[in-house]
């Protein structure tokens, strides 16, 4: 990479860059947006290897130790092995210490950190695909029908356009969780709630969030698939006698999904918001399991004695979104060129 | 222009009565009723069933349905079940204003330090002004209005004790149903709030301001302008501006919508008496009729702010044509 190559060889790479290539040069060069992807990776490692890097289950608590400050801890004993002590960690290191602190009912704060992760993640995973496949099935039928259909299908969109998301994800929550609650276990609405206990009472907000919040994809799906319709190779294929099936497949979505996917990933530190102000109302995850906006929620309480409960949380979750709202930048910026540094 | 604004509240009037269905069903199929208790005790069946049929709650609920909607259309949203000495109405108009006054004042903080500061990063570009005004650009839309609000408590009203931890400071009976009592108190108590909720709406009017005067900026006839020999001032103020403002317009819709439904947060963590406070206090309650006629409200409020968008649209960009 450093030695210098005679010019003819460095013209012939430059002539067979593929243009996702010339992006992923054009992102490297932009050192924040590189930080940002570095700092996901490495979220997403944390969130997976959770067990792993955390000295104590999540939801264990410890009441000799509520409220710990960061940095302080205990040497442990033999008899209080049992009460703090998780899996097999070494006991030198394993509950020495709360590197972040404890809360108010003396779990380790920066195992919930870590845990809380999780369900940040799940969020911007889940509501953005669901969100990606309504929206680019929704817009590319739409604009590849044309007619009365896309007529009918965009007004539809601008009746969307009119709903108060946030109200109305709110009361589906508590729907939700009150049917779970609840226990319902015949139907489709049982299977459905038995799924969702697995996956902590998230499932369902977040699949709501991204059913409310294809929109925008659907509108931009629409616009990049009427372009592209009547561009020569959509044509070409069409004369030889393609399907519509397979011209959809084959040749529109694969061209319009780049912009989509850029479009998304700057959705989604808006969906790790809603997640967290859900449950900073108190309506999202089920205790106990860990979310930072649950967290902030808890720590607030007691804010003035023990500002570390809500800034912890609260600093992981800005630098979250700060980190892909960066990516997301970089990202639209590589890609696009003509809206670079917009 | 009358006759599109016209037709735009016609077709708005059909999307608002699915919205209030919907939103009917679901508050109505949460499960549990607003009669479940007395206090903390389990209310005795049949007191539910007379406390149910007072309310017209034993009625098919397309019939409920049908009242409501009625009701609505005549101006009343409809009674409370845990007050007698109230309805919902006197609810909306206790606390609507609230969410009104911190929600305007924050699209005001954001627009009077977005665009400044949008100006100054694309006349700068590429200099470190334009660098740092980005970086804050980015900072402000990133950290979440639920961890700026208890930073802003911890560091300014618990630390330093500049301003009250919470509360509004201004009260019903409001000056013309929804304006406040001016008070030294009043703009006290609304600093740290309208600060929490209106940095990450200048972070995103700044950032489009930038994005539209720098395209506005390399377009032909500023450099006509500029070959006029105009005052850089006059080029700026006069040609580039009110152009590179579209883009921040068709924002000025959601903010101020999002202003309203986003204030839920700000209310919570200052404990503001306002209508997101309310929504969230009456779920557990099963309020249907609040719960309903809240969200319908929001509606009303998103529709209103994308129809004031577009007829400012028109104003702004006269090549824009209704018809």
């Amino acid at each position: 990479m450093a030695a210098v190559k005679p010019i003819e060889v460095v013209e012939e790479k430059v002539a067979s860059r593929s243009p996702a290539q010339d992006a992923w040069r054009e992102f490297r060069r932009n050192k924040v947006a590189v930080g940002g992807m570095v700092f996901i990776i490495i979220l997403l490692l944390g969130a997976l290897l959770a067990p792993f890097i955390t000295p104590y289950n999540f939801a264990h608590q410890n009441n000799a130790y509520t409220r710990q400050k960061p940095m302080t801890g205990y040497i442990v004993t033999t008899d209080k092995l049992e009460a703090c002590h998780w899996k097999d960690t070494p006991i030198e290191w394993g509950c020495t210490i709360f590197l972040a602190g404890s809360d108010s009912l003396g779990r380790d704060l920066w195992s919930r950190v870590a845990y809380g992760s999780r369900v940040s993640l799940a969020v911007a995973i889940v509501a953005a695909s669901v969100a990606l496949i309504i929206g680019i099935i929704y817009g590319t039928i739409s604009g590849f029908s044309g007619g009365w259909v896309d007529n009918l299908m965009m007004r539809i969109v601008d009746f969307l356009y009119a709903v108060p998301v946030l109200p109305i994800i709110i009361l589906m929550t508590v729907y939700f969780q009150a049917l779970a609650r609840a226990g319902v276990d015949s139907g489709v609405a049982g299977v459905l709630i038995n799924l969702n206990q697995l996956t902590g009472g998230l499932m369902f907000v977040f699949i709501a969030v991204g059913a409310l919040n294809w929109i925008g994809l659907a509108r931009l799906a629409r616009g990049q698939v009427l372009s592209y319709k009547q561009k020569e190779f959509v044509e070409a294929a069409t004369a030889m006698g393609a399907s519509d099936r397979r011209i959809i497949q084959q040749h529109l979505v694969p061209n319009i999904i780049g912009p989509l996917l850029i479009a998304e990933s700057l959705a989604i530190p808006g969906y790790i918001f809603l997640e967290a102000t859900l449950s900073f109302i108190g309506l999202g995850v089920n205790p106990p399991t860990p979310s930072w906006g649950a967290m902030i929620n808890e720590g607030y309480q007691g804010l003035k004695s023990n500002p570390h409960l809500v800034l912890i949380p609260g600093i992981a979750l800005a630098l979250t979104t700060l980190a892909f709202n960066f990516m997301g930048d970089g990202l639209r910026d590589a890609f696009d060129p003509q809206l670079r540094g917009k | 222009m009358i006759q599109y604004i016209i037709r735009r509240i016609l077709i708005s009037i059909p999307v608002l009565f699915f919205i209030l269905l919907a939103s009917f069903l679901l508050v109505q199929a949460l499960p549990g009723g607003p009669f479940d208790t007395v206090g903390e005790r389990e209310m005795p069946e049949n007191m539910r069933r007379i406390m149910e049929r007072r309310y017209g709650l034993d009625k098919p609920v397309m019939e409920q349905f049908v009242l409501y909607a009625s009701n609505i259309a005549k101006g009343d949203l409809g009674p409370l079940m845990r007050s007698q000495a109230q309805d919902v109405n006197d609810i909306v108009a206790q606390t609507f204003p609230v969410s009104f006054q911190l929600g305007i004042m924050a699209v005001m903080l954001g627009f009077i330090i977005g665009i400044p500061a949008g100006i100054l990063a694309a006349l700068y570009h590429n200099s470190p002004i334009d660098y740092t005004a980005t970086f804050f650009a980015v900072l402000g839309v990133s950290i979440p209005n639920l961890v700026l609000g208890p930073i802003l408590i911890y560091v300014f009203a618990v630390s330093l004790g500049w301003f009250p931890v919470a509360f509004w400071g201004a009260e019903p009976p409001w000056v013309l149903g929804i304006f406040p009592q001016l008070s030294a108190d009043f703009f006290w108590h609304a600093v740290l709030p309208v600060f929490a909720l209106g940095t990450g709406m200048s972070a995103v009017i700044a950032r489009l301001t930038r994005a539209g005067l720098l395209e506005v900026l390399s377009a032909d006839y500023i450099r006509t302008a500029r070959s006029k020999g105009l005052r850089e001032r006059s080029i700026i103020i006069v040609h580039a501006l009110k152009n590179s403002l579209i883009p921040v317009a068709t924002l000025l819709g959601p903010l101020l919508a999002g202003a309203v439904t986003g204030s839920l947060v700000i209310e919570q963590i200052f404990a503001l008496n306002g209508m997101g406070r309310k929504f969230i206090s009456s779920i557990g309650q099963r309020e249907y009729f609040l719960l309903t006629s809240l969200t319908i409200i929001y509606a009303v409020l998103l529709v209103a702010g994308n129809l004031f968008v577009d007829i400012l649209y028109g104003w702004l960009d006269p090549r824009i044509r209704y018809d």
